[in-house]
């Protein structure tokens, strides 16, 4: 099936206004007689409910966590991006859009992302209006500073807790709606299921993580907002608790699931201690601001860092990219920092590491300004390493940390389940191949205070309120397929531990899936997955029972989705025949180790949909056409 | 290194509890706290023995999940360090270690160490925010804030709402909580039109959630893991006698 994206026609600039004129309205006396369900509340979803409660809906929200403030968007550090040309620097909303769709090389949609650049200084001046105090310079002028992949400074940040004050301003303003009674909160509640009807979402089945009690909701429409699936690799910068399991489960159900390979590897976290690692650290992105990477010139130089002089350094993306120098994308940095690191030039005990290097900005702006701008991220790293970087460079390596893949949606937010819409890192709308920093906590508050309230409503005015209610035999089977998964859970009573399984997995998600992937290597993991699914199924020890507070269930359940999931991810890897942004296929690359993509055989968008347990997923195209810009050879140097 | 740890365990909320005794064997200098309540975890599973529950999620003190008092202290010995990055080379060979969950009378114990802390939420739901619909907001630049007045409002907006200044305090009082977001608030001119209603509406909210009253112990701030200051206190209570004088007008 060839999948329509409906984008809107007409000049870019003017998509957005004229897609709005032609959506439907529900009128303010209807609202409240429809209920909308949300699932997960971080930027995405808390600013979805808040706004979606003030105009009069009535709204069931979901997460996982004990109290909605702790999305795992509270995590993010450096910033978040808009076009508002403060430092009158040349930015612009086409440039914004420009670097983004060049950032995610050239695989993402130009109307979604011409829209997000648009709405970009709107979320701005939302978030300031809410209180969240975004840094100021004396004048009282807020203030900016750079990301990779741009040439101009358009970051606004809070200190080095950008995401925590965005999603604070997010649920208080949720926070005003549970108030006010639209929205109801339902704090440690898993979803485990989503459930249509007639081809339609119309509820979800959850799980009462205190309890243990299996219940359902309906509603008219469902909005997913529930994160992104890097920790498929086990060790990554996300939250213990974030999951595919929302998103797998709805993909099982009928919504397709786009571009699985696209992920994100992040060039700049605390590198890997031993055995028990359980997740990994971002060091924020804003630091390669002022800090320059580097390794020894020659192999084997085991040095310490003040030991080894200038000429004998390699400051690698400095000497590959003068461009843009350490502020090279993601994708670029870290491929760069996993190749030094194999000529057997990494630095560390493990040798898979480089330095961040501070001494250069501390000599010209002074201890002072590098510790009012990075302060909280270097006593964070000192209390992990118990190293001190003010004084000798950070050691870094990169990290899983994002996923741009996603269920498919339509420009409207809508996957191919009409009235299931997903917004978030949950979707694969914007980023393409490839995010660039600061752009994630923009899309969250883009597509949840200003797109769903106008394309949801498209929706629910073409259906009747109330519709459905968990009475229906649907539901009555979602919850008895979602109570049948937790027995047969726990009866296995094998004799490893769910940890172990993950972390099997993890390996080979990383060793043959991860920064760089070949047939060879994709194809070894796609009989390692399943051969360790079997096992987990086999010999997962899980103790307690379904009805009470039961942490090792509640990871259980993920990790098996994982376990499927990672399968789906391998197979996107191993169908796409060319390297772009964070795919890095080895058989795809320039002389000079850069990727090559393949725009005649691969500009499209692949989603995947679910085709029964025993068979390969069917691949649909959403061809990619460019009108605005020309997708060239992305250079940074 | 090998330590004997002693752990708060209790089935659920009407249940009894107590303290049980465990090994932590071969932990390393290198693991984060949980890391090592992780390896003793696989331990007992592997034993049929049913594992500690702890709430947890970010591990890189940010998200305000974890909460557990390390002999006596919240959070643990070290200072301005959240549970999740409190790492094992600040305790030696054959050290003990009492792990239990907050104490607070609005904190009621779920299981082992997990607590119930809708409370916070309730402050927030009761007040902690700038009525504000999403659009029709004027430009981000059209307010300006002095520099100090914006630093003086992050510095309070620091707080993780991770409770361990509610746990610390002996009358259970979450006064530095409520005071992180009234002074947040109060710094700036978005929030000034509602500055009074906002710090009735949750001060009264403490009542009824159950929190006690600050006695000035100042234990909350020795226990913020955000080094969120006392300082705020005082602000809270000067937005409260404003208020108050106001309503007497
Ligand atoms: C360490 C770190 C730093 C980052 N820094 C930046 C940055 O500086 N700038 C930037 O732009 N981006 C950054 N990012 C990326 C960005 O933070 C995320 O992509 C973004 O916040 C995701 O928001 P979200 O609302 O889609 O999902 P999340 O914030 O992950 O929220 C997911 C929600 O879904 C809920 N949920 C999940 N599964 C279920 C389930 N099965 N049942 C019920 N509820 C569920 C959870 O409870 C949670 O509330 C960073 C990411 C990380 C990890
Ligand atoms: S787990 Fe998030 S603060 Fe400790």
């Amino acid at each position: 099936m060839i999948l329509d994206g409906k984008c809107p026609s007409g000049p870019l600039p003017e998509k957005w206004d004229r897609h709005r004129r032609s959506l439907k309205l529900v009128n303010p006396a209807n609202k409240r007689k429809y209920r909308i369900i949300v699932v997960g509340t971080g930027l995405a979803g808390a600013s979805a409910a808040a706004t979606l409660g003030e105009l009069g809906y009535n709204v069931d929200v979901f997460c996982y966590q004990d109290s909605p403030r702790r999305g795992h968007s509270i995590a993010a550090q450096g910033g978040i991006n808009a076009a508002k040309n403060y430092p009158n620097d040349g930015d612009s909303i086409f440039r914004l859009f420009y670097d983004t769709v060049k950032g995610g090389d050239f695989r993402a949609r130009e109307a979604n992302v011409y829209r997000l650049a648009q709405v970009s200084n709107n979320i701005i001046d939302q978030c300031v209006a809410q209180g969240v105090p975004f840094a100021r310079d004396y004048a009282g002028y807020l203030d900016n500073r750079s990301f990779g992949g741009a040439q101009v400074s358009r970051t606004f940040y809070a200190r080095g807790q950008t995401g925590q004050q965005l999603l604070l301003g997010a649920y208080s303003a949720m926070s005003r709606q549970i108030k006010a009674g639209t929205v109801r909160l339902y704090p440690r509640t898993e979803m485990l299921d989503l459930v249509t009807v007639d081809g339609e979402a119309k509820g979800i089945t959850v799980r009462d993580m205190v309890t243990g009690e299996i219940a359902s909701y309906a509603g008219d429409a469902v909005c997913l907002c529930t994160g992104g699936y890097a920790n498929v690799f086990y060790l990554s910068t996300n939250a213990m608790g974030s999951n595919v399991t929302a998103a797998y489960r709805a993909y099982k159900k009928g919504a397709f699931f786009a571009n699985p390979c696209y992920t994100q590897i992040h060039p700049t976290c605390i590198p890997v201690s031993g055995d028990h690692q359980s997740k990994l650290t971002l060091m924020s992105e804003s630091l390669r601001n002022d800090g320059r990477c580097w390794v020894p010139g020659e192999k084997g130089d085991n040095r310490p860092p003040h030991e080894i002089p200038e000429a004998e350094r390699d400051y690698y993306l400095e000497r590959k990219y003068p461009g843009f120098g350490n502020l090279a994308p993601r994708d670029i940095a870290s491929r760069s920092a996993k190749e030094v690191c194999g000529e057997g030039r990494g630095i560390g005990s493990s040798g898979y590491g480089v330095y961040l290097d501070f001494a250069d900005a501390i000599k010209r702006l002074g201890e002072n300004v590098i510790r009012e701008r990075y302060g909280n991220l270097f006593e964070m790293y000192e209390r992990i390493t118990g190293e001190d970087a003010y004084n000798r460079p950070m050691r870094i390596y990169p990290a899983p940390h994002y996923t741009m893949g996603g269920l498919w949606v339509d420009y409207n937010l809508e996957s191919t389940l009409p009235g299931l819409f997903v917004l978030g890192e949950a979707n694969f709308s914007d980023h393409g191949a490839n995010r660039l920093g600061a752009s994630a906590l923009m899309q969250g508050l883009a597509d949840g205070y200003f797109i769903i309230p106008y394309t949801i409503a498209d929706y629910l005015a073409r259906t009747a309120p109330g519709g459905v209610s968990t009475g229906n035999a649907e539901f009555r089977k979602s919850a008895d397929d979602a109570a049948d998964l937790v027995k047969r859970l726990l009866s296995i009573n094998g004799k490893r531990t769910v940890n172990d399984f993950h972390r099997e997995l993890g390996r080979i998600m990383w060793d043959d899936a991860g920064m760089a992937r070949s047939e060879e290597g994709l194809e070894q993991a796609l009989k390692k997955i399943p051969e360790l699914r079997d096992r987990f199924w086999n010999d997962v020890k899980i103790i307690g029972s379904g009805y009470e507070l039961n942490q090792e269930l509640e990871k259980a359940g993920r990790v098996a989705d994982f376990l499927e999931f990672g399968e789906l991810l391998v197979l996107d890897a191993l169908h796409r025949n060319e390297s772009c942004g964070g795919h890095f296929r080895v058989e795809y690359q320039t002389a000079d180790g850069e990727a090559r993509r393949d725009d005649d055989n691969f500009s499209y968008v692949a989603a995947w949909e679910f085709n029964g347990s025993d068979k390969r997923p069917v691949l649909h195209r959403e061809p990619l056409a460019f009108e605005n810009v020309v997708p060239d050879v992305r250079s940074y140097k | 290194m090998d330590l004997t740890l002693y752990v708060w365990r209790q089935k659920g909320p009407e249940q009894p509890g107590r303290l049980e005794q465990y090994r932590a064997g071969n932990i390393s200098a290198e693991m984060s706290f949980l890391e090592m309540l992780d390896v003793v975890n696989d331990d007992l599973i592997r034993k049929g023995v049913e594992p500690i529950a702890f709430d947890h999620d970010c591990r890189e003190g940010i998200c305000g999940t974890c909460s557990q008092v390390i002999n006596g202290v919240p959070h643990g010995p070290e200072e301005r360090t959240t549970v999740c990055q409190l790492h094992m080379r600040h305790f030696r060979d054959g050290d003990s270690i009492y792990i239990e969950p907050w104490r607070a009378r609005a904190f009621p114990i779920i299981k082992d160490l997990i607590v119930d802390r809708s409370a916070l939420d309730h402050l927030i739901q009761a007040g902690g925010y700038v009525s504000v619909h999403t659009g029709g907001v004027p430009d981000a630049n059209a307010i300006l804030i002095s520099k100090p007045d914006a630093d003086m409002s992050m510095d309070a907006a620091e707080c993780i709402g991770c409770g361990a200044c509610v746990a610390a305090c002996p009358n259970g009082s979450a006064m530095l909580f409520t005071a992180a977001k009234v002074t947040q608030l109060a710094m700036l001119p978005q929030g000034r039109p509602e500055a009074k209603k906002r710090v009735c509406m949750m001060t009264e909210e403490m009542m009824k959630e159950g929190f006690g009253n600050c006695s000035n112990h100042y234990e909350c701030q020795a226990a913020c893991p955000k080094g969120i200051k006392v300082s705020f206190i005082a602000k809270l209570n000067r937005e409260f006698i404003k208020a108050f004088d106001s309503h007497g007008e």
